[in-house]
């Protein structure tokens, strides 16, 4: 008996009998150049402004002035319980350590327990102005990718350094971490839908609260 | 003729098989114009129809006929002008599948000639001739309907309306919806009618809300769906040809 | 049987009676669904709000037209080199600790799952809304092995507890107005957990919120989930999704097992592809900057998500789709349904018309090619379309919807007369003889000026519909009046004008006969 796989591979070989070129590249070639920045007057303003376009915060900092803006943001949001990824920042930690409970995700917590704490605080790895995303690589300062998902309200705090203009730098430097095979998750404004006579909801099942604290 | 922009120019009139059989007078006011602008225009009488019909209800053995017809009718023309965007379109982007699907090579290159030759009405005044002005004189209101074919598949953009814009007393409207098709698509309209017919009535609504005399377009069969609603429906607005606006002079209003 | 009393040890809503292919063929359906007038303002409220958006999010990228042009290349080329591309992809995944699974079939891919969900010991699973799962009918099987399949994105929600089927690829419940989904949601949301505020009104914000309580409940307890996948990387054996409610990520991310079924053309060659199909895919569908979420996971993250991670590569037609080269260019499409929101066909009949969970201009090319065209539903597909071409231009892949539409007619004809002769052959025969010469044409032409002469009147309408000889004029005539031919044909009146002109036979003839 032929394999499910074995079979599949023969019909996609059989359909394609037209294809004389075995080089994929040569066959088609793509007329595209990767990576290219978007030539954007202001970058950082850029991404401010698509951001605050999603419904989301967006507050610039310099970056002494970081555990202050993250209390400012749990506070305005009223959380009082908050989980933290293990490489956090030590200042920003103790920051939010003098203001909220802070739970520690070791050993990790169930998802139930996760759902009770009201808030996560993480930083980022990269944001792409021109979309207003924000990527995260899911590295010690960001966490496993439940903590920035179960919890309703996420303060992500994303340095200027980490800006880019469009998605194709953003991709490009996303490249090593998801070829290093690290989860990759983008957040462009909070949860949102738009099913029901395409009306946008802001809030659904992800944070329903996004608070970005851009740091100089 | 000399000074004129076509003087002298050798231009082979597709009429289409529509336009010849149930209105003449689109192509009789191609005529006129391209005479007014000192063309030399021909009329093959081989000719008969671009196939899309037959091509676009699947029976392309049949509108091969048509292919063989076509590029026998006008070989040695270096100019053919039809006022139908969709017969344009059918030659253009139709005549070479359907030629390549018979293995015919000789086919196959007299039809890519005969498709790189031939031109909208619009396209041959703007672009060849480089004229929007042609004389005209309508004194109406009108409004324009981009059919689909004119629109996306020749890509005729603002030629049209920059013809229309030129005709004297004319007062062009815009058209709400303008780029939606009016639902004729050709066997469409019997094969799927209960839609075809929501689609003009649509078209038709949008027509009337402009408040033109005249519902203006360069393809005869978006005006015979368009207008057979109207007429239907008692609205007064009449439906004509780009064509025949453009034939049109104060001789022919006194 | 209706659809609200199903047996009770059914685990899920019960789907509407009947399936897809046994559904009326588009000319029938299509009458029927217009006659919806509460959908027709639905559906053209949608889609003319989302056309708007579309446009306004493609002018802001300057380079639109080359992006739409690489990314036809990038899947074309996966297209002709998808064996290579498959292999490299399943040695990527099974590194990265996913296992490969293979499935010829629905009926393949949907023992696969329920296997996996049996042999795990679960008797529910969560899902992200997903085509291909609807393709292959994934949630009725379950059930049919005691497993409830629960659709977590919102729309598919509204489908799934209002014993329905979706009529839009990117909003399954287009077709359903607020104050429809309050009535579903009051209704059923109790029978199946969490019960929908009794205060609810019909306020989108409380819709949404009352799915995100009566769905949380199931997310945190889920032990697998079921997805589809938007792109699977073949360098890495990267899948990503793109979403909006976070539902999707909740999937993704809290059940220990999660079992992704992938169309085989989904992959991309490289993960630098996506910077291509990212900027597109949002702006096409919803348009948007960028969708909320977008998931890309390779393999196993040790404390981090699912551990235990499937991927079911599905062909279910595919390759029969890629063994046409002139209809191949379908499996480009990346399902952002750009050519639902434009089609004024679409627009005006939805979704439920198409006999299928694919809907619109892509449901019409798509559904004759992966299903073939025996069945009445799908002959009837290619020719819902009135070839207005607004598809071809917004289609973020640049498929040639009305090259393969016509493509398609012609295989249908093909098929149709393959054993015996149809009467609308021999009249497109009829009509081939007589525009192969221009002298047929001009008897023609004689002919149909006869026939306006005994009609006698400039309109022809409702008075003549029963004078007519044929039977498809009544569906021209129903509506609209159609001028009668006139006295004299260009033919005539050019032979005429220009006496000396060497006339070919039918128009002397014609010229003889007008000035007789």
């Amino acid at each position: 008996m032929t394999t499910a796989r074995a079979e599949i591979l023969a019909r996609v070989r059989r359909a394609l009998a037209d294809v004389d070129e075995p080089d994929p590249v040569r066959d088609v070639p793509v007329d595209w150049e990767y990576g290219r920045p978007l030539s954007t007057a202001d970058v950082v303003a850029d991404l401010v402004e698509k951001i605050e376009d999603y419904g989301a915060r967006i507050v610039r900092v310099p970056a002494a002035a970081v555990p202050d803006a993250i209390v400012a943001a749990l506070t305005e949001m009223e959380a009082s319980s908050v989980v933290l990824p293990p490489g956090l920042d030590g200042a920003w930690r103790a920051a939010i350590e003098a203001v909220a409970a802070v739970t520690a995700d070791e050993p990790p917590l169930t998802a139930s327990e996760l759902n009770a704490v009201d808030a996560v605080v993480t930083a980022a790895a990269v944001a792409m102005a021109d979309s207003g995303t924000i990527a995260l690589d899911h590295g010690p300062d960001q966490g496993r990718r439940a903590l920035s998902l179960v919890p309703d309200r996420h303060v992500c705090v994303v340095r200027v350094d980490q800006v880019v203009s469009a998605v194709p730098e953003g991709v490009a430097r996303l490249a090593p971490a998801i070829r290093a095979g690290r989860p990759v998750t983008w957040i462009s404004g909070g949860s949102a839908t738009s099913d029901i006579e395409l009306a946008r909801v802001e809030g659904v099942h992800g944070p329903r609260q996004l608070y970005v604290v851009l740091a100089d | 003729m000399l000074g004129l922009p076509g003087a002298g120019l050798r231009v082979a009139l597709f009429a289409t098989c529509i336009a010849d059989t149930l209105t003449p007078d689109t192509p009789k006011a191609v005529v006129t114009v391209l005479e007014r602008l000192g063309c030399v225009v021909e009329f093959p009488p081989g000719q008969t129809c671009c196939g899309q019909i037959m091509t676009n209800t699947g029976y392309f053995d049949a509108a091969v006929a048509s292919v063989r017809n076509h590029v026998r009718s006008f070989a040695g023309y270096d100019h053919i002008v039809a006022p139908s965007g969709s017969c344009v379109a059918s030659v253009r982007d139709q005549h070479v599948m359907l030629a390549r699907r018979t293995g015919d090579a000789r086919l196959v290159e007299q039809a890519s000639q005969t498709a790189a030759r031939t031109l909208d009405f619009t396209e041959f005044l703007v672009d060849v001739l480089g004229v929007t002005d042609v004389g005209a004189y309508f004194p109406h209101r009108v409004t324009y309907h981009p059919s689909c074919h004119g629109a996306r598949f020749l890509r005729l953009g603002d030629r049209p309306t920059r013809l229309l814009q030129a005709v004297e007393g004319l007062e062009l409207v815009p058209l709400p919806a303008a780029d939606q098709c009016c639902g004729f698509g050709g066997t469409f309209s019997i094969k799927i009618p209960d839609v075809s017919i929501a689609m003009a009535t649509d078209k038709a609504r949008h027509v009337v809300e402009t408040g033109a005399d005249f519902v203006v377009a360069g393809e005869n069969s978006c005006l015979m769906n368009i207008g057979g609603v109207l007429h239907r429906d008692g609205a007064a607005v009449r439906t004509v040809h780009l064509a025949e606006v453009l034939a049109h002079t104060r001789a022919d209003a006194a | 049987m209706s659809p609200n009393s199903a047996p009770a040890q059914r685990r899920t809503p019960a789907p509407p009676p009947g399936t897809w292919l046994g559904m009326p063929a588009f000319p029938k359906a299509a009458r029927e669904q217009l006659q919806r007038a509460e959908q027709r303002q639905n559906l053209a409220r949608a889609t003319t709000h989302i056309r708007g958006k579309r446009a306004e999010r493609a002018a802001e990228v300057a380079d639109w037209e080359e992006l739409r042009t690489a990314a036809a290349q990038i899947k074309t080329r996966v297209a002709r080199h998808l064996d290579t591309y498959l292999v490299q992809a399943e040695e990527a995944m099974t590194a990265a600790g996913i296992t490969v699974h293979w499935a010829r079939d629905a009926a393949e891919a949907n023992r696969i799952v329920g296997e996996i969900a049996l042999a795990k010991g679960v008797d529910e699973v969560v899902k992200i809304k997903s085509m291909v799962t609807q393709e292959i009918d994934l949630n009725e099987h379950l059930e049919s092995i005691g497993v409830a399949a629960w659709e977590t994105d919102l729309a598919e929600l509204i489908v799934q507890l209002g014993h329905d089927r979706p009529s839009h690829i990117l909003v399954p419940a287009i077709h359903r107005n607020r104050r429809e989904v309050r009535e579903i949601f009051a209704e059923e949301m109790g029978r199946y957990g969490t019960p929908a505020p009794p205060t609810m009104t019909d306020d989108p914000e409380e819709l949404a919120e009352a799915a995100r309580a009566h769905l949380r409940a199931k997310f945190l307890r889920a032990e697998m989930a079921v997805s589809g996948a938007n792109f699977l990387i073949a360098e890495t054996g990267t899948v990503v999704i793109v979403e909006s409610e976070g539902n999707g990520r909740m999937c993704l991310t809290l059940p220990e097992t999660l079992v992704s079924v992938i169309g085989i053309e989904k992959i991309l060659p490289t993960v630098a592809d996506l910077e291509v199909f990212l900027t597109l895919l949002p702006r096409s569908s919803t348009g948007e900057r960028m969708n909320p979420y977008t998931s890309l996971w390779t393999g196993v993250t040790p404390g981090d998500g699912p551990q235990d991670l499937h991927v079911v590569l599905l062909d279910n037609g595919r390759t029969d789709v890629l063994a046409d080269p002139e209809g191949r260019a379908a499996l480009r499409c990346i399902r952002c349904s750009a050519c639902l929101n434009i089609c004024p066909v679409y627009e005006r009949v939805g979704g439920h018309a198409y006999g299928s969970p694919y809907p619109g201009p892509i449901g019409a090319i798509l559904n004759p090619q992966l299903r073939g065209v025996a069945s009445e539903v799908d002959q009837a597909l290619p020719y819902a379309s009135s070839l207005c071409g607004a598809c071809n231009d917004v289609c973020p892949v640049r498929i040639p919807f009305t090259d393969i539409l016509v493509h398609l007619r012609h295989k249908v004809v093909e098929h149709k007369t393959e054993h015996h002769p149809t009467a609308e052959q021999a009249a497109f025969s009829a009509i081939g003889w007589v525009m192969a010469d221009g002298r047929n044409l001009a008897k023609a032409q004689l002919a149909s000026r006869a026939g306006g002469a005994v009609l006698g009147d400039r309109w022809l309408g409702n008075r003549v519909i029963g004078r007519l000889p044929l039977p498809i004029a009544g569906r021209w005539l129903r509506a609209r009046d159609v001028d009668a031919p006139p006295a004299q044909t260009f033919r005539a009146w050019w032979a005429a004008r220009t006496p000396a002109a060497p006339p070919v036979d039918g128009s002397a003839d014609a010229a003889t006969e007008d000035r007789a």
